[in-house]
């Protein structure tokens, strides 16, 4: 399957001639990019960092073009790798250089929404917000809104599990899809899943979310509508440590209260916020926590009252609850804008996704300071402190080489302590090409060699999205080795946990 | 899976040796759900040696157990601390474990509002066929490390492997809770269920069987009470409601429990999985229906082909549950081009085809 050894640049040229022709037989002409310039756009993700040249992009109109490309592909051995809106932020969608870029942002229509059974079927380049708002004048919503909702596709959010801020209490995508349909590597149309709340023999849906286009091309989703809350108003508290802010997201949960959205922002991270956009947050303390609530006014009245109290408790030294929406909305300005806040104080930021269990939330951020102060590059941070996914942001300038091998080392840090914490190398963003390395550290060898197992029970050829995800164990061993020559591991300056 | 090392090596010569041998393995918890399903096969594999809960942290809203550890014991820890498992799972006898409980993937009442069982696997450490030790998924609520392969094993009735222990999000116990009852016929419920459905209600639970409309609210206090004054009928007292949904829930009603004349007469008791706005279906029998009208329990005598081609026309499925025997299997085949993928998925955990085969599907 892989080409990777074939000499350059005449091989690949002749492959090209030889893919693009047989795709012109099964495809507009116009729905076929092969120069450079037109293909360049599709060079990355929102992984900017990781570029590479497709053979070619095609974007087809219609299912059975879809088909064609597939079939097509899978005759000639060529790898396909499926894109959406572009915007995820591990690299899912770097193109392969022996491969073809399929481009799914032409099937952006909503196809049905039924509200009596909460549900709309969507096409794959249909995007996240565009359905809550679709569906708004039913009282209806999608509940999952990872920040890029503007523009990712819900065909990207499928094949990522995209998370965002409220998902402690609504869940991933894994838990707001009901079915997905597409076709295979050959072709074959298959769905996964079903407007019933369950299919039978195995359950594939559950591997096919978050299984980053690797084992089926996702072309429509059924996704599952929430009624809107009536009201939502949030909690914003400050605390004087980020122990007593830890302690206070653990006393919250402990007290049976589960936030519509749960969120903590270290000081440093507070403070470029507030200068990008004013949110009127606390600058004086080492971490604030906004705190959400929804439902009835009864109910939210009744559980901002109860949050009040469990914060107070847990020693926030100052609580503000918002007034009205604007306020509310103010108060989230600063956290999504967090990202751009970021980018607008240093030349670039590597943005981490890692998972740890919420008690070691202190420790995490304590060591997270240690490296910052060892690599001699600053860091903040923002955790979606409810399900324990944090995102410290590296600021770094990719111009200088030197930099940029400290930043990456500093993330690699980060994940592998987070495994060590018992923690996850992603919580939301995917594996893609980024960490790939890191995947070495959480999985075995038996594990990682049963993931490739299960990409071939979908794909036989591998020509999915192949090299995603799962790191090979000549890649893995290259990577320890990588690690004792750069004494990287173990650090004797480090406090063990 | 600290202390387990002698029942694991065990397991993992049970396992080397049918393999060898040639034989098959009957992965078993409890046995309280050996009725449901296809008929179990091959040398019991038990799992004595792998009980207890492994980490629970209430805070963390995750509790870690081995699988033999019995599901009773798992929900007094969890009640103690206020937090439950949100899925309902039914138990239907007393010594059901908490391996078995994954394995069948099977969800109570709650399940429309709450979610399926296999929303709340995080995690789960399997034996494989090749006698591999694999750590699936993870601990934590958030985590998209590589393939979901955890969440497969929820309902795979042990064709790929054996579950030794699992790691599952517990949620709170709801503030308030409150049961309605309503008279209401067939097309009146499915309407008011659908007529609920996009509306903000804390609905955790219905249920219609002859001519009444069970609703169950649950959440904070002051949602239950607003949700009560828009839903109206009779408030059911506290004891008596919470004996309904417990009965429902385990399936000790009797109309989840044909007698032995009933089945002598052919009938047999289905559940059809449908989409919940499906029309009410024309079929001989009674039925009870849950999940808002996605969950409809038949009491039938109907022909198989007759029940699974009217679940199929309605855009669902359907499991023979109780029968005096299930000549053509008791779950519906998958079609063909997933029943390839799925074949070849059993292949990729258990080439040897060691694990409970035929327990969910004659090709797995």
């Amino acid at each position: 399957m892989t080409t990777e050894s074939r000499a350059e640049p005449a091989d690949r040229a002749a492959r090209q001639a030889e893919v693009r022709a047989a795709l012109e037989r099964v495809l507009p002409a116009q729905a076929i990019l092969h120069r450079h310039e037109e293909t360049v756009a599709y060079e990355c993700d929102g992984l900017t960092a990781y570029r590479a040249a497709p053979l070619l992009v095609v974007l087809p109109d219609t299912e059975a073009e879809v088909v064609a490309v597939l079939k097509t592909c899978a005759a000639l051995g060529v790898p396909v790798v499926a894109r959406g809106a572009g915007t995820g932020l591990s690299g899912g969608a770097l193109p392969h250089r022996w491969g073809v870029l399929l481009s799914l942002a032409k099937f952006n229509r909503i196809l049905a929404i039924d509200a009596a059974a909460c549900t709309a079927v969507v096409q794959c380049g249909v995007r996240n917000l565009a359905i809550s708002e679709a569906v708004a004048p039913l009282g209806l919503y999608y509940a999952p809104d990872p920040s890029s909702q503007i523009a990712c596709t819900i065909g990207g959010n499928v094949a990522e599990n995209s998370g965002g801020v409220h998902c402690l209490k609504y869940g991933l995508t894994s838990h707001n899809v009901l079915a997905v349909r597409g076709y295979t590597i050959e072709g074959e149309p298959v769905q996964f899943g079903s407007a019933a709340l369950d299919a039978p023999g195995l359950d594939l849906l559950s591997v096919i979310l978050g299984s980053e286009g690797m084992l089926a091309v996702t072309l429509e989703v059924t996704v599952k509508l929430t009624p809107k809350p009536l009201l939502a108003r949030c909690i914003m508290a400050s605390f004087g440590d980020v122990e007593s802010a830890g302690a206070a997201v653990a006393a919250v949960i402990a007290h049976g209260i589960i936030p519509a959205g749960l969120e903590l922002m270290d000081k440093p991270m507070t403070a470029v916020a507030e200068g990008y956009v004013q949110a009127g947050y606390d600058l004086e303390a080492a971490a604030i926590l906004l705190c959400e609530s929804d439902g009835t006014p009864h109910e939210v009245e009744e559980e901002i009252a109860r949050m009040t109290e469990v914060l107070k408790a847990s020693g926030a030294s100052r609580i503000e609850v918002s007034r009205d929406e604007a306020q509310r909305l103010k108060f989230w300005s600063g956290r999504k804008n967090a990202f751009p806040a970021s980018g607008g104080i240093s030349p670039d930021y590597m943005c981490m996704d890692s998972t740890i269990p919420r008690k070691r939330l202190a420790e995490m951020l304590r060591a997270i300071e240690a490296m910052s102060q060892r690599y001699g590059l600053k860091c903040v941070n923002v955790f979606h402190a409810g399900d324990g996914n944090l995102h410290p942001l590296i600021l770094f300038d990719a111009a200088d080489p030197d930099q940029m091998q400290r930043c990456e080392r500093f993330g690699a840090e980060i994940l592998e302590t987070s495994v060590r914490l018992g923690g996850t190398v992603t919580g939301e963003h995917g594996v893609g090409v980024e960490k790939l390395n890191s995947m070495c550290v959480q999985f075995s060898p038996a594990e990682r060699e049963q993931m490739f197992a299960v990409k071939r029970a979908f794909d036989p050829q591998g020509l999915l999205n192949p090299g995603k995800v799962i790191p090979t164990l000549q890649r893995c061993a290259e990577y320890g080795k990588m690690h004792v020559h750069r004494g990287m591991l173990p650090f004797p300056e480090l406090p063990r946990f | 899976m600290q202390g387990c090392d002698a029942t694991l090596t065990r397991l993992m010569d049970r396992v080397r040796g049918a393999e060898a041998a040639g034989s098959v393995l009957d992965i078993r918890g409890g046995g309280t759900k050996a009725f449901f399903g296809e008929v179990p096969r091959g040398e019991p594999l038990e799992l004595e040696g792998l009980s207890g809960i492994s980490a629970y942290e209430p805070s963390e809203l995750v509790v870690t157990a081995k699988a033999g550890t019995p599901l009773a014991e798992l929900e007094a820890a969890l009640a103690e601390c206020g937090q439950t498992l949100a899925f309902e799972p039914p138990r239907f006898a007393a010594g059901g474990t908490v391996g078995g409980m994954v394995a069948a993937g099977l969800s109570g009442p709650a399940r429309a509002s709450a979610g399926a069982l296999r929303d709340f696997v995080l995690g789960a450490t399997v034996l494989n066929g090749r006698a591999e030790l694999l750590c699936l998924g993870g601990q934590v609520m958030k985590n998209v490390a590589g393939y979901d392969l955890a969440r497969l094993f929820a309902g795979s009735w042990g064709v790929l492997g054996v579950i030794c222990e699992v790691s599952l999000k517990v949620m709170p116990v709801p503030t308030a809770t409150l049961t309605l009852c309503l008279e209401a016929d067939l097309p009146s419920a499915l309407a008011a269920l659908r007529s609920f459905a996009a509306k903000p209600l804390p609905l955790t639970a219905s249920a219609w069987v002859e001519n009444r409309l069970w609703l169950r609210l649950s959440g904070a206090a002051a949602a239950v009470r607003a949700g009560r004054e828009r839903l109206g009928g009779s408030v059911v007292e506290e004891a008596a409601a919470l004996r309904w949904w417990q009965a429902l829930r385990d399936q000790t009603l009797d109309f989840f429990r044909p007698d032995a004349a009933s089945l002598a007469r052919g009938e047999a008791l289905w559940r059809l999985s449908l989409p919940p706005t499906a029309e009410p279906l024309d079929l001989p029998g009674r039925q009870l229906i849950e999940w808002n009208g996605a969950q409809r329990w038949w009491r039938s005598d109907a022909p198989a082909p007759v029940l699974r081609a009217a679940a199929a026309r309605a855009g669902g499925h359907a499991t023979l549950v109780r029968a005096a025997a299930k000549p053509d299997g008791a779950f519906t085949r998958p079609e063909a081009t997933l029943l390839q993928i799925q074949r070849r998925l059993k292949h990729s955990f258990d080439p040897a085809g060691i694990f409970s085969p035929g327990r969910l599907c004659a090709d797995l």
